[in-house]
């Protein structure tokens, strides 16, 4: 059975706590860490969560969202005053909003063509559609420069990232908190948000009652593609250029990674991925020993491949299913109504709330 | 020939147990434009009409330019169509019998190839006291039996692995279908960074036998690649036949066709379902891994094939519709015309933009799942 789309919620406290953890950060870390771990993570979970907000309530797993991301960067980088690229010297903020624009716009283009198919041949053609914008900007050389587009113009919001990265981390922080309340209040609290649900779980029965399924689907999807626009904004102020290499296929299978490991199924599993994933990228390479040519500290990709794939076997629900399962089995099997699993629908259908 | 290998179900939600029982809304989406497609002279028809007529035209004046250009580029379109057929039939077997969307095809397409050229290397390199050649394993001759004994050892071992994926991982997981996209693409990582790590990152090529001449003589003075033209041509329209038997005539076949509709049923009458789904499985990794060595020996192998080939065989399956094999080689033939036109022909006045064509290839997807959400044969799952 596919896995149960959680009805889970962080409560507010939990959230606040979280945050405030989060800003006392430069107290108590390096310059390293609130650096290339902690912002990493930060803007690799929004481009998961734009991910995973159509995954858990609009049941459509993307793999466009890292092309998406990739044509709000390479916009604001060529906006931008920079080497490489057309650098037309905007404004940064504008160069900003010019790359949201252009994400939301592509997305739009690309829901347009993606929202009436679902399931397993949406997931297709969305990996299509990412990985032709990663052939369009490596062709296109006078977008992307022949070594990327490098050296960006940063808002001076940012100061200066090289000597000091608290300003960039606290941005970043604001951003990623502000997409996760907007996304969850969004999906949890508006009529739209509750029809996508609908959506999801009922298509048919959506669309008897008069709920135009399509438009609810590609309204979600331009979202998402703007997400993945902020995604893309940070991705560059982060990097500081950006490359064709940088949105490719191994790229969106990163994001894909992100989100499968913290959850497919739950807003903040993005972030919790994200960090799980930027430690093993970090650290990985101190405690895997050496076997051969086969495993080992140049191996990472093995390594994220095996973590992923042990985490698809045991649980598709990522690291918040096994959380929950353990909360679960802790309680003695005093089962609340969020997160349990329903039982088949009418029909012999499937169970209200799979996400195939 | 749509329906060969995709007998599926429409029935799907009356078996609770089976993998798809969803509630599909393909059906109810396709039908209303079907429908509104199909009943006459459209605005979006009249769209495509004019696209068409535009795009025929345009290669007609290309054409009286210079024909024997022409000529060559259409052919190259062919035999690269003839290759993403070979890769893509495997794949749009597996997903069409089975549901399963194998992210890993390309992964398997690669190391095929890689498979054959270190059997090529390993077992038929003789020292032929020339070695003056500087470039090294690509300057060695090798006989016919040279190239095809790893073809069918590399295409064999390549079969043999696709079934111990299916069994391991894909076996006790029919039906979920995303888990099983998640596991394939997990298995197609770690593959893409191990062949990475065995054979090195740089462009290599299988050798063909040297006693084959390099090019034909077609009329008109036209010179072409022999293996592209003849052999890898060759193999697809025999392979497209192959299956087209396999699947249409043989008890195998038929059984195939019958587990996709009811597993349950099939089993019942004492058939072996997971027996036939592993033959299947088998068939589509050997399709990827003997056109791993064709493309190995056509173009090159190098870490990024993989990825290449996985993206062809996924545009060709969504423009050709879920598990037809007719589909399959339509759409391979689209795919690979319009990438080699594209490459040559788009220049428009002074103005060069084959920078861009891949945005065509862009806008042959988005033409065809404009008017078929769910590709040129394909039907609600």
């Amino acid at each position: 059975v596919n896995p149960i789309v959680s009805r889970g919620w962080l409560p507010w406290p939990a959230l606040a706590i979280i945050v405030a953890v989060a800003a006392l950060a430069p107290l108590y870390t390096s310059d390293f860490w609130l650096n290339v771990i902690l912002t990493k993570a930060l803007w690799l979970g929004v481009a998961a969560a734009s991910l995973i907000f159509l995954a858990a309530y609009g049941g459509m797993v993307s793999l466009a969202q890292v092309g998406l991301y990739g044509v709000a960067g390479m916009t604001y980088a060529n906006l931008v005053l920079a080497d490489g690229g057309s650098s037309a010297a905007w404004n940064p903020w504008l160069a900003v909003l010019a790359a949201l624009i252009m994400a939301t716009i592509v997305g739009l283009g690309f829901g347009w063509v993606a929202a009436r198919s679902e399931g397993i041949y949406f997931l297709m053609i969305t990996l299509a559609f990412s990985v032709l914008v990663y052939y369009f900007f490596s062709q296109v050389t006078q977008l992307s420069g022949f070594g990327g587009v490098n050296n960006l113009d940063l808002p001076g919001i940012l100061g200066d990232p090289e000597s000091d990265p608290t300003p960039r981390y606290f941005v970043t922080l604001v951003v990623a908190v502000a997409v996760f309340v907007v996304l969850r209040g969004l999906a949890t609290r508006t009529a739209f948000g509750l029809g996508l649900q609908g959506v999801r779980d009922e298509p048919a029965r959506m669309r008897a009652l008069g709920f135009d399924v399509t438009l609810h689907r590609l309204l979600a999807f331009a979202l998402a593609a703007f997400v993945a626009g902020i995604a893309g904004v940070l991705s560059v102020w982060y990097n500081r250029r950006i490359t064709p290499g940088s949105i490719n296929l191994e790229q969106t299978i990163n994001i894909l990674i992100i989100a499968v490991i913290g959850g497919l199924y739950r807003l903040e599993g993005a972030w919790i991925g994200a960090l799980a994933y930027v430690l093993i990228d970090n650290y990985s390479r101190e405690w895997v020993p050496d076997v051969g040519n086969v495993l080992g500290s140049a191996r990472f990709n093995t390594i994220i491949g095996l973590v992923f794939l042990i985490i698809v076997l045991i649980s598709p629900a990522g690291l918040i299913g096994i959380w929950e399962k353990l909360r679960e089995r802790l309680r003695g099997g005093r089962r609340r109504g969020g997160g349990t699993p329903t039982t088949a629908g009418p029909e012999g259908g499937p169970a209200p709330g799979t996400v195939n | 020939m749509p329906d060969t290998v995709d007998s599926s179900s429409g029935g799907d939600v009356q078996h609770a147990g089976d993998a798809s029982a969803r509630v599909t809304t393909g059906d109810a989406v396709a039908a209303p434009e079907a429908a509104a497609t199909r009943s006459r002279w459209t605005p979006q028809r009249i769209a495509y009409t004019v696209v068409l007529v535009v795009v025929v035209v345009f290669l007609i004046t290309k054409a009286a330019d210079d024909l024997r250009q022409f000529v060559i580029v259409t052919l190259n379109g062919i035999t690269l169509a003839s290759l993403y057929f070979v890769v893509a039939s495997g794949f749009t077997l597996i997903f069409g019998l089975m549901r399963v969307v194998n992210m890993a095809h390309g992964s398997l397409y690669l190391l095929g190839g890689y498979l054959a050229l270190k059997m090529q290397e390993a077992w038929f390199k003789e020292d032929t006291g020339l070695g003056i050649s500087l470039s090294g394993a690509t300057d060695a001759e090798y006989g016919f039996v040279g190239w095809f004994i790893p073809l069918i050892a590399a295409t064999i071992c390549i079969g043999f692995i696709g079934v111990a994926m299916q069994q391991v991982f894909l076996r006790w997981n029919q039906g979920q279908d995303l888990r099983q996209a998640l596991i394939t693409i997990a298995l197609s990582v770690i593959f893409a960074d191990q062949m990475l790590a065995a054979f090195g990152g740089i462009s290599k090529d299988i050798a063909a036998p040297s006693a084959w001449p390099t090019s034909v003589l077609l009329p008109g003075d036209v010179r072409f690649g022999f293996f592209r033209g003849v052999i890898v041509l060759g193999s697809a329209l025999l392979i497209g036949l192959l299956l087209f038997l396999v699947i249409k005539r043989t008890r195998f076949g038929k059984i195939v066709r019958a587990g996709v509709d009811d597993r349950d049923m099939v089993s019942a009458l004492g058939i072996n379902v997971n027996l036939v789904f592993a033959g299947a499985f088998f068939i589509g990794a050997l399709l990827a891994g003997f056109g791993g060595v064709l493309g190995g020996t056509m173009i090159s192998l190098a870490p990024g094939q993989d990825t290449a080939f996985l993206l062809n065989s996924l545009i060709v399956v969504i423009i050709g519709g879920r598990g037809s094999l007719g589909g399959a080689a339509i759409g391979a033939l689209l795919l690979g015309l319009v990438d080699a036109y594209a490459d040559v022909y788009l220049v428009i006045g002074g103005t060069d933009l084959t920078n861009y064509s891949i945005l065509v290839t862009f806008a042959l997807l988005v033409g065809v799942l404009a008017v078929r959400p769910l590709g040129l044969f394909g039907r609600p799952a």
